[in-house]
């Protein structure tokens, strides 16, 4: 089976690539690259016009099964991510149960087999039922193919079993810790930023000292242990500085920002907004700028969603009442695109090396390139395609975006998988298995 | 479209003189009032404990002769597990013509509106806003001043978790006030001055340009949250003390939302010396604010609910 993608625009930051060319399918890897391809029995696309970048890969996705089906499945989860432009992620233990044993990571595999979408990548728990008490099953579950360790929104607070743990995890040498950074006693149960908009609205504030304190935390474990550790959602410029820091140093320190608060603000809770109810809170115009400009210089590594589908009846709940999380697999690129890449803020390169290139890179999983060889996971994208963010069209179950009526320009058109196609214009080949 | 009372924040100084004037006439006249709302039920659902408030829209109420209903839901509805939304549904079906409601989730109204179609009235959510009390505070304001503009008032207190400071804040600002807000820095964030208003940790330093010093409560849970040292502490920064009455202006005014506590906010000596001094030296109005309240209540609900009944124009 060949399929010969022709006449995009390649942008593959993996092998400094940016010019219109050809791409052959050949039994679902990557062929050639290169222009005027020829090939026999091939099936063409023509993408003139296009661009065609390495399948998205988000490292920072709740797909909420087993345990939370209302919210969102394996199923509706990875069909959003292909809708999306998004061909591998790693999905969050907070599930029900955790995913703190073996038995719960093959659970996932299977459903993610099933569905036949995207590859999955379960985050195994870093602490049994993440409690924070007692360490995970490491071997069970790294058996289990577990490359990556968190207990996400429930972090260790407990810092001398966070330090056993981070030289425990060194024998495991392939293994990545990501870490929530969060002080909960500094967070102190509030619920949107501190600052203007916490005093306006009387709702108690998180300041971001909650975070920067933990990231030194984090950062100060890395080095004192050398173990890998990747720092989740940051959103303070406080933590940017640590992290330039940490990297300064050389430390094995990286770093994710979401596409919400890398375009929104604390202003979005106006009208105690649930839609802008997320943990990390939405920050000032200053964080935001910081984070922005911590991504164009490296300093924050990656792009992923923290995509938190809730159920709509939980969302229309009042502020204190209604659960943080917003979600993003069919939003980022769309949203990114128009508000970034078209205003010059970041390149289409760069979106490309945080979102696919570096993500897979971090996580140590195909992707994120397309050298020959490489499986061909595929995103292609219209730079001038316009739309509007309508959540009722999403396939994700859930609706809980601030985005929602946001006009787009900039769309993903073609997502392939192994080089089968898993989403034609906006359809996602939903049941169409091997 | 549906009138509600859910906050000053945004409200013209036309709707607040409106509701003032409405309040002089039925200060002057009640009796011409006395059917104003007749056949009309008024329910209040307090999701925390108050006894003041409440009373006070009760009489309110009952001044222009509308029905009035108290659940007392601090306890029922919680124990049962009932949702707030379909506690409040439940109620308007039984067809009530307004919603008093206290609740201590700030904005809780802002999202219940979208979702019932009767008047809401806030009796305070959370650490948002109370309009009812900033409403009756300028009611008594204007007893003693003709015009608020440029008078200086000073706010004392925990600041962060006040919902009268927030609503006095908007009212005052919108009429040509001069607000300053004094408070220990855990209790007084310094991102306040956003809003266009000043702000100081030290009482000694803005006593002597006050028309007017409001009081706030403390709540007893700030120094087992660890925001103050003591009680003690904060009296000998901000608390009106004996002491502190030499720096007072001629004639200013002592407020306080009520209930005091005597020996925090204010020392008892200092209470009474107040109290004992002649009008052009200083005037506690303490008891005149809760006069205020059923007088202010009452305009209020005639203007959200009777004949000639208007929108409150934000």
């Amino acid at each position: 089976m060949k399929l010969l993608l022709k006449g995009a625009t390649v942008v593959d930051p993996s092998q400094d690539l940016e010019e219109q060319a050809d791409l052959l399918i050949e039994d679902g890897v990557v062929a050639g690259i290169g222009r005027g391809i020829r090939a026999d029995y091939a099936r063409e696309l023509d993408l003139s016009g296009k661009y065609l970048v390495p399948g998205f890969v988000d490292m920072h996705v709740h797909l909420r099964e087993p345990g939370f089906e209302g919210k969102e499945t394996i199923a509706t989860g990875t069909a959003a991510a292909v809708a999306g432009g998004i061909t591998s992620l790693a999905c969050m233990p907070n599930t029900a149960p955790p995913v703190d044993n073996p038995l719960v990571v093959g659970y996932i595999q299977q459903k993610a087999r099933e569905a036949g979408l995207a590859r999955v990548y379960p985050v195994g728990a870093l602490t049994r039922n993440r409690q924070g008490e007692f360490m995970a099953d490491y071997s069970a579950l790294y058996a289990a193919g577990v490359r990556a360790f968190s207990d996400d929104g429930d972090p260790v607070d407990n810092s001398y079993l966070l330090y056993q743990i981070f030289k425990y995890l060194l024998a495991f040498e392939d293994t990545l810790i990501i870490s929530h950074c969060e002080d909960r006693r500094l967070a102190a149960n509030g619920l949107v930023h501190e600052g203007y908009w916490s005093n306006l609205l009387g709702l108690p504030g998180i300041p971001p000292a909650a975070e920067t304190v933990a990231v030194a935390r984090e950062i100060l474990l890395a080095q004192a242990t050398g173990k890998r550790l990747h720092l989740a959602h940051i959103s303070t410029a406080g933590a940017v500085e640590w992290i330039r820091w940490a990297k300064e140093k050389g430390l094995p320190v990286t770093a994710e920002v979401t596409p919400h608060h890398l375009l929104l603000t604390d202003a979005a809770v106006k009208g105690y907004n649930t839609a802008a109810k997320v943990n990390p809170p939405l920050r000032s115009e200053e964080d935001r700028q910081a984070l922005l400009q911590g991504l164009r210089e490296g300093i924050i590594d990656v792009i992923a969603t923290d995509h938190a589908p809730h159920k709509i009846d939980e969302k229309d709940l009042d502020y204190f009442e209604a659960p943080f999380g917003v979600i993003g697999l069919e939003t980022a690129v769309p949203m990114l695109l128009t508000e970034l890449v078209h205003r010059g803020e970041l390149s289409l390169r760069e979106l490309v090396q945080a979102y696919s290139c570096r993500s897979a890179r971090i996580l140590g999983v195909p992707g994120g390139t397309l050298k020959p060889g490489a499986p061909a996971d595929i995103a292609v994208l219209d730079l001038e395609a316009e739309g509007v963010i309508e959540p009722r069209r999403f396939y994700s179950k859930a609706r809980n975006t601030p985005f929602a009526g946001r006009k787009v320009r900039g769309l993903p058109v073609l997502t392939l998988l192994g080089g089968e196609i898993k989403m034609e214009e906006g359809a996602v080949k939903v049941g169409k298995q091997e | 479209m549906t009138r509600h009372m859910l906050g000053l924040h945004g409200v013209t100084a036309e709707s607040l003189g409106m509701i003032m004037e409405r309040a002089w006439r039925i200060r002057q006249n009640r009796r011409q009032y006395r059917e104003k709302l007749k056949g009309k039920l008024i329910a209040a659902l307090f999701f925390e404990p108050s006894t003041r408030t409440k009373l006070s829209f009760e009489l309110a109420a009952h001044w222009l002769g509308a029905e009035f209903i108290h659940f007392p839901l601090e306890t029922s509805s919680r124990v049962k597990g009932e949702s707030l939304l379909d506690t409040i549904l439940t109620v308007t079906a039984m067809g009530v013509d307004a919603l008093i409601i206290r609740h201590s989730n700030s904005g809780v109204l802002e999202w219940l509106k979208e979702k019932v179609d009767v008047p809401l009235i806030n009796a305070g959510d959370g650490a948002h806003e109370h309009p009812t009390q900033a409403l009756l505070d300028l009611h008594t304001m204007y007893h003693y001043f003709d015009s608020l503009k440029d008078i200086e008032v000073v706010m004392v207190g925990d600041i962060q978790h006040s919902r009268v400071v927030r609503s006095s804040i908007w009212a005052l600002k919108t009429l040509g006030a001069r607000i300053t807000l004094v408070g220990p820095p855990s209790l007084l964030p310094r991102e306040f001055e956003q809003f266009g208003i000043s702000i100081s940790w030290r009482l000694d330093e803005v006593l002597p340009k006050a028309d007017i010093v409001y009081l706030l409560r403390i709540q007893q849970e700030r120094q087992q949250k660890g925001l103050l040292p003591s009680l003690a502490d904060y009296t000998r920064q901000f608390g009106l003390t004996a002491g502190r009455l030499s720096l007072l202006k001629p004639g200013v005014l002592v407020m306080h939302p009520g209930p005091v506590n005597v020996g925090v906010e204010i020392t008892a000596e200092a209470l009474q010396l107040l109290r004992s001094w002649p009008r052009e030296r200083a005037q506690v109005c303490i008891e005149h604010q809760v006069a205020s309240g059923v007088v202010v209540r009452a305009a209020l609900l005639d203007y959200l609910l009777g004949e000639e009944s208007h929108e409150i124009t934000a």
